[in-house]
């Protein structure tokens, strides 16, 4: 029988001291344990990127990872982006160009174009095609994602262009 | 879908993983590295390993670098860190041409080049790039270490010459020439699918003829290996439509496919010789 | 045909969508997000067909199984024709397993990972019996039966024959005959199925949390099923991650779980996982089509015969049953043509799989396939484009009435397929088709036109001889003392923007923003009784209920403001969050109306009834929607790998109430077509063993398999429907397949090689290369 642990996860710069089994994956963990459910399950095996969240910055599969191996590393969830009332510029843009339905696997798409753009802001549109396939959407065809992301990356672009100018 | 129990374990030091993984390897104790392939396996149920030995937190594993006319590759080592060459060269480039095909982002971002090794899928793209490339593997246990060559490591679908003690810790591929041209296709339902058919190629000219033909082919059998009758095909030849053709047609026959959902053997012989012209024309390009 | 005029309110434009913010900042919350004492795990049966002999539970452990559940009814859908034969499902196995996944305990525990190892636990003990799993196979005299008391494993056909049908055959020059296959498929919701239930001591309810597009039927369903008062159940729907249809039909776990729930007092949640929805939430689309065209000279169909087999899987879904699927097929196989003559038979076979329910489109996308294959074979015998041929056939007077009694209201079948083939220039096409393969490059075209019946109401229903005749929806509308409002719809939206496409609707009546108008959905206890989102009826069905009780709220609030204003009921205008006296300034504010109807009742003398509140009932007879879908392929003929290059979709949903909705509804269901025509299959072994159970073997596309989808519209306005909208939520479904898998047989054309089988994978495509053998294969 295998003890439980007492670890300490920081998700959205907030520290949750939690007992969990080892087998407990990050997921899990996250919704049950800190509570914060806005990171969904889809399949728990990696392909549906519903549960992507970032941990010290690189977008990952929260249902591949187990809470023991995240201990003290920094998570960031869709709940740390921006709230019901204050949105950030890339869940604004999700809104603007209609780019959810039901809204299951947003916050998987939004954990992962959120840590794509911080690490390589400079990528091209094929290539962010290449980074959208990573995660599944049943709803919209993905045509609106890739408008809302394209214009982040643009805009984006477009103010770093502007400081340095 | 909820992983067995297993007690977990995270050692710091190369030394502290072996003693425990030779302790442990009897009652069923695996290295857990990137854990891309283990966890959804465990998820299945299909795994249910009684101890896993977490290295991520061992420093020195993390490290790669070129050393004696050798690319070396730490256990830890992962994916995302050959999206951008990581050494000078042509074997810097192929393997940034051939880290987008495996899987996506997500999963590189975690998934280790070892494991991909100590996993040993027909599909892995690292693995046909090992074979193909002449890769040694360094196995360390408590009985000390010892090197497997590429071509006696893998013995079988998901199977290889690692005893259950043996942790991968690191892995060698010998440096491409400077005027070495590669190839490679894959051939998968979606990007980043598994491959149901692969070719990496790699050889170099010589006024205008093929000299040094490698030729590997994965995804096609239980495990990825060179094919000889092609190279031979190529040697001494214009790098040219016809060449490419009469090499992919033997690569397309001496294969003996495997069957499954996706393929049946007629279709991947198929897919064979299509990625394998492709890789050597895209190699002449 | 007449054409919507553009609109001055809120009914016509693309705004943001209300349901959106809490969605994108993570706040949603769905049923798995529900906290639960006890985690439920099913043990499942691994084989296909056996009898059980002996279940093994560990010492200790909790398991529920049939034996425990012996006042708990099967459930038993019913139709009252096609010879239908009646058959019960246990909620957990009793006696006999049925297919690879079917529940046969129920395990409960403080968590899901222990549930799961206990379900590990239990042995089974099984005597294997004969599986069939082909639909021809179980049609065969000596085939095992799935069900003692259905023969031959047919449990539904129809038939149908127009008179002189045999007559018009005759007349033909030429006899056009296809073969089609459509293997089975997942629906997929990106959030599987799940239940939560809750018992509450205090008053002796359940509270029964789903993931349903059904919430006031799964009620109903689950009550008598357990013969428990239906007022001690409360199902809601929250948040849904997607349905599809999947999450139309009754899923036996969540009777379960009501069932656990008071028998234990607390709460229980079971949250499908992804192996379990690929293995045992509902399947579809597994037909067999024979279709044969009989037409003059001319390329003009004069008679249509077809025969349809569907494999329904082992039991019958609730409440469609499982006769959806054939008998859709037979009453809607004609499309958008005009062909009087008529004939054909429909089967539904019984086989040892899972179940078989509705899925977007439901039978549609594979008529359309085999019906527009159909037209494209022809168009080849008689050298014609396929949009020629179309042109010939299409329907271009309305109303018209079908060979099956089918009445089309106002459409543009025509007009479509016109803006299509302009939008995508064919001459130009043909042209850069020929260069490309003189490059040994393989470019196709593919055409779609269909007709989508939509919105249809209870007479559509009691047509198929269903005891469950669902088709109204009902809106309680009541504006507040604050001026806010609450439409209280039975409908149930799991994706659709139904909320704001509603406000839309009800702010151009009442003259209040869309903003102040609250939509309350999926929640027994506080919407009126209806029966949910599917069949592509919400906007017009709940649309068209929101626009009759807007409508009696409006003139409420004008008596109120009339007197108020003392002005004639005549003279006052809604507009802008006031009432106004027309040609005047004089107004008063919206919210001081509602004011004074609840606290200054005094003022209205006895002459205006307190309060503002208004229910409405919608029941239409139903509308056609339609469209001309055209896909542009390339197929790589060595390795049968299809590339969509275009997807030109030319729309006709009536009027739009918001734009920008339906567009992302047209997309997604081109985008699921897609994934029928190319990648989505469930594969069965011999012996009934379920091989695609990961997401690694069943392939949704992903953004780079969706190509950009250029849309189109039209506006035809119709009587049919209140809110002159149409039905959208299937059609993209619908017309992709035949459309990519007519361009897929345009590419292959030089190899003389045909593909009628979806999906057309490229080990499909490339095995019918190789059986074509024409010159063009040495060129590849």
């Amino acid at each position: 029988m295998s003890d439980k642990r007492d670890i300490t996860l920081t998700v959205n710069n907030r520290s949750y001291s939690i007992r969990v089994e080892p087998r407990r994956t990050l997921v899990d963990a996250i919704r049950e344990d800190c509570g914060q459910t806005g990171t969904h399950i889809g399949c728990e095996h990696g392909v549906c990127g519903a549960c992507t969240v970032l941990v010290d910055g690189a977008p990952v599969r929260a249902c591949l990872m187990f809470a023991v191996q995240a201990a003290n590393k920094e998570i960031r969830t869709v709940e740390g982006l921006g709230s019901v009332d204050n949105l950030n510029p890339l869940q604004r843009a999700f809104m603007e160009h209609h780019a959810l339905q039901c809204g299951f696997c947003t916050p998987g798409f939004l954990m992962l174009v959120t840590g794509v753009l911080e690490r390589e802001p400079d990528i091209g549109d094929d290539e962010l095609i290449d980074v959208l396939a990573s995660n599944l959407c049943r709803c919209t065809g993905y045509q609106n994602i890739i408008k809302a992301v394209r214009a982040v990356a643009h805009d984006m672009r477009q103010a770093r262009s502007n400081a340095s100018a | 879908m909820k992983p067995a129990r297993f007690e977990y374990h995270a050692p710091t030091s190369v030394d502290e993983a072996v003693q425990l993984l030779g302790s442990l390897a009897a009652e069923d104790g695996r290295i857990l590295a990137g854990g891309q392939s283990l966890v959804p396996t465990m998820a299945f149920r299909l795994a249910k390993p009684g101890h896993l030995i977490d290295i991520n937190a061992i420093a020195t594993l993390g490290q790669i670098g070129s050393k004696d006319g050798a690319l070396e590759i730490g256990a830890c080592v992962r994916h995302a860190a050959f999206h951008r060459p990581v050494v000078a060269g042509p074997l810097g480039q192929l393997m940034s041409t051939v880290v987008r095909h495996i899987a996506h982002y997500p999963i590189r971002q975690r998934g280790t080049f070892c494991g991909s090794l100590a996993h040993a899928d027909p599909a892995s793209e690292w693995c046909l790039v090992a074979v193909t490339l002449g890769a040694q593997m360094i196995a360390l246990s408590t009985r000390g270490a010892r090197t497997i060559a590429a071509e006696d490591y893998f013995t079988g679908i998901m199977t290889t010459a690692l005893a259950e003690d043996e942790l991968l810790s690191q892995v060698r591929i010998p440096l491409l020439a400077p005027d070495t041209r590669f190839g490679f296709r894959e051939f998968s339902r979606r990007a980043g699918d598994y491959a149901i058919a692969m070719a990496l190629v790699t050889f170099r000219l010589d006024g205008g003829t093929i000299v040094e033909p490698r030729v590997g082919i994965g995804g096609a059998e239980a495990n990825p290996r060179r094919i000889p009758e092609a190279e031979a095909a190529l040697v001494g030849k214009p790098a040219e439509l016809t060449t490419f053709r009469a090499a992919a047609e033997i690569a397309a026959e001496v294969v003996e496919p495997m069957e499954d959902m996706q393929a049946d053997a007629i279709y991947r012989r198929d897919l064979v010789r299509a990625m394998t012209r492709r890789a050597l024309e895209q190699a002449a390009q | 045909m007449t054409i919507a005029q553009p609109h001055a309110g809120w009914v016509g434009r693309s705004i943001r969508r209300v349901e959106d913010p809490t969605l994108i900042a993570g706040a949603g919350r769905f049923t798995a997000d529900l906290p639960a004492t006890y985690r439920v795990r099913f043990v499942r049966s691994e084989r296909a067909a056996g009898r059980i002999s002996k279940i093994h539970v560990p010492d200790g452990a909790t398991a529920i199984t049939a034996t425990d559940l012996a006042g708990v009814k099967p459930i038993r859908p019913m139709l009252h024709k096609f010879d239908y034969v009646p058959i019960g499902q246990p909620i957990l196995a009793r006696d006999h397993v049925r297919f690879v996944g079917e529940p046969i305990a129920a395990v409960v525990a403080p968590s899901d990972a222990e549930a799961e190892d206990i379900a590990e636990a239990i042995e089974v003990a099984m005597e294997d019996q004969a599986a069939v799993i082909d639909a021809r196979t179980a049609l065969a005299a000596e085939a095992p039966r799935v069900h003692a008391e259905v023969a031959g494993n047919l449990i539904v056909k129809g038939a149908v024959e127009t008179p002189g049908f045999a007559d018009a055959r005759a007349r033909a020059d030429s006899i056009v005959r296809l073969e089609l296959r459509s293997r089975r498929q997942n629906a997929m919701p990106l959030e599987p199925r799940g239940g939560h239930a809750a018992f509450d001591a205090g008053s002796g309810r359940v509270t029964l949390t789903c993931s349903t597009q059904m919430p006031h039927l799964t009620r109903t369903a689950i009550t008598d099923l357990l013969g428990m008062p239906e007022s001690d159940l409360r199902v809601v729907a929250p948040d849904v991650g997607g349905g599809f249809g999947q999450k139309m039909s009754l899923a036996t776990e969540y009777v379960l779980l009501v069932w656990l729930a008071r028998k234990l007092r607390s709460s229980v949640a079971w949250h499908e996982d992804r192996r379990e929805n690929l293995i045992a939430a509902f399947h579809s689309r597994d037909q067999f089509i024979e279709i044969e065209g009989a037409f003059d000279s001319n390329g003009k169909l004069l008679a249509l015969a077809a025969d349809v087999i569907a494999n329904v899987g082992a039991y019958s879904c609730f409440p469609t049953t499982c006769a959806v699927e054939p008998l859709m097929a037979m009453a809607e196989l004609p499309g958008p043509y005009d062909v009087r003559a008529y004939r054909c038979a429909a089967r539904g076979v019984l086989t040892n799989t899972c179940p078989m329910a509705p899925y977007r489109g439901v039978s549609r996308p594979v008529i359309t396939f085999a019906l527009e294959r159909l037209m494209d074979r022809a168009a080849l015998e008689f050298g014609l484009e396929p949009s020629e041929i179309r042109r010939r056939n299409l329907i271009e007077t309305f109303p018209y009435v079908s060979a099956t009694g089918l009445t089309f209201d106002e459409a543009s079948y025509r007009q479509t397929l016109e803006m299509a083939v302009a939008a995508l220039d064919l001459p130009a096409f043909r042209a850069r088709q020929q260069q490309a393969r003189a490059r040994g490059r393989y470019l196709g075209i593919g055409f779609s036109a269909f007709s989508e019946r939509t919105g249809y109401g209870t007479p559509a229903f009691a047509a198929r001889g269903m005891e469950i005749i669902p088709g109204f929806e009902t809106i309680d509308l009541s504006m507040g003392p604050s001026g806010l409002v609450e439409a209280r719809i039975g409908a149930s939206p799991h994706g659709q923007g139904l909320r704001t496409t509603l406000a839309q609707i009800i702010a151009d009546e009442i003259g209040v923003p869309p903003d102040r108008i609250r939509v309350i959905h999926g929640d027994t206890d506080r919407t009126p009784y209806g029966f949910g989102t599917f069949a592509s009826r919400s906007a017009v069905i709940a649309g068209g209920a929101s626009l009759l009780a807007a409508r009696k709220v409006r003139s409420k609030l004008i008596k109120i403001a009339s007197l108020l204003l003392e002005a004639a009921p005549d003279d006052i205008v809604l507009d802008g969050g006031a009432a106004k006296v027309a040609g005047t300034d004089r107004s008063i504010a919206i919210e001081a109306l509602a004011r004074a109807a609840y606290h200054q009742v005094h003022r209205f003398k006895g002459e205006i009834e307190p309060g503002i509140a208004a229910s409405a009932t919608y029941d239409p007879a139903g509308t056609f929607a339609n469209a001309c879908h055209v896909a542009i392929v390339e197929v790589d003929p060595e390795t049968g790998q299809v590339r969509i290059e275009n997807f030109i979709a030319a729309e006709d949903a009536g009027r739009l109430i918001n734009p920008m909705i339906v567009d992302g509804q047209i997309q997604g269901g081109i985008a699921q077509g897609i994934g029928n025509a190319l990648l989505e299959e469930i594969v069965y072994d011999q012996t009934g063993n379920i091989l695609t159970t990961t997401l690694a073997d069943f392939l949704p596309p992903t953004a780079h398999e969706i190509p950009p989808i250029e849309l189109h519209h039209l506006e035809t306005v119709s009587d049919a429907s209140v809110t002159r909208a149409k039905g959208v939520g299937e059609g993209g479904a619908i017309g992709a397949p035949a459309a990519v898998i007519n361009a897929i047989n345009d590419a292959l054309a030089p190899f003389g090689a045909e593909i009628n089988e979806i999906p057309a994978t490229p080990r499909r495509i490339r095995a019918a290369i190789h059986a074509a053998r024409k010159p063009a294969e040495q060129r590849a």
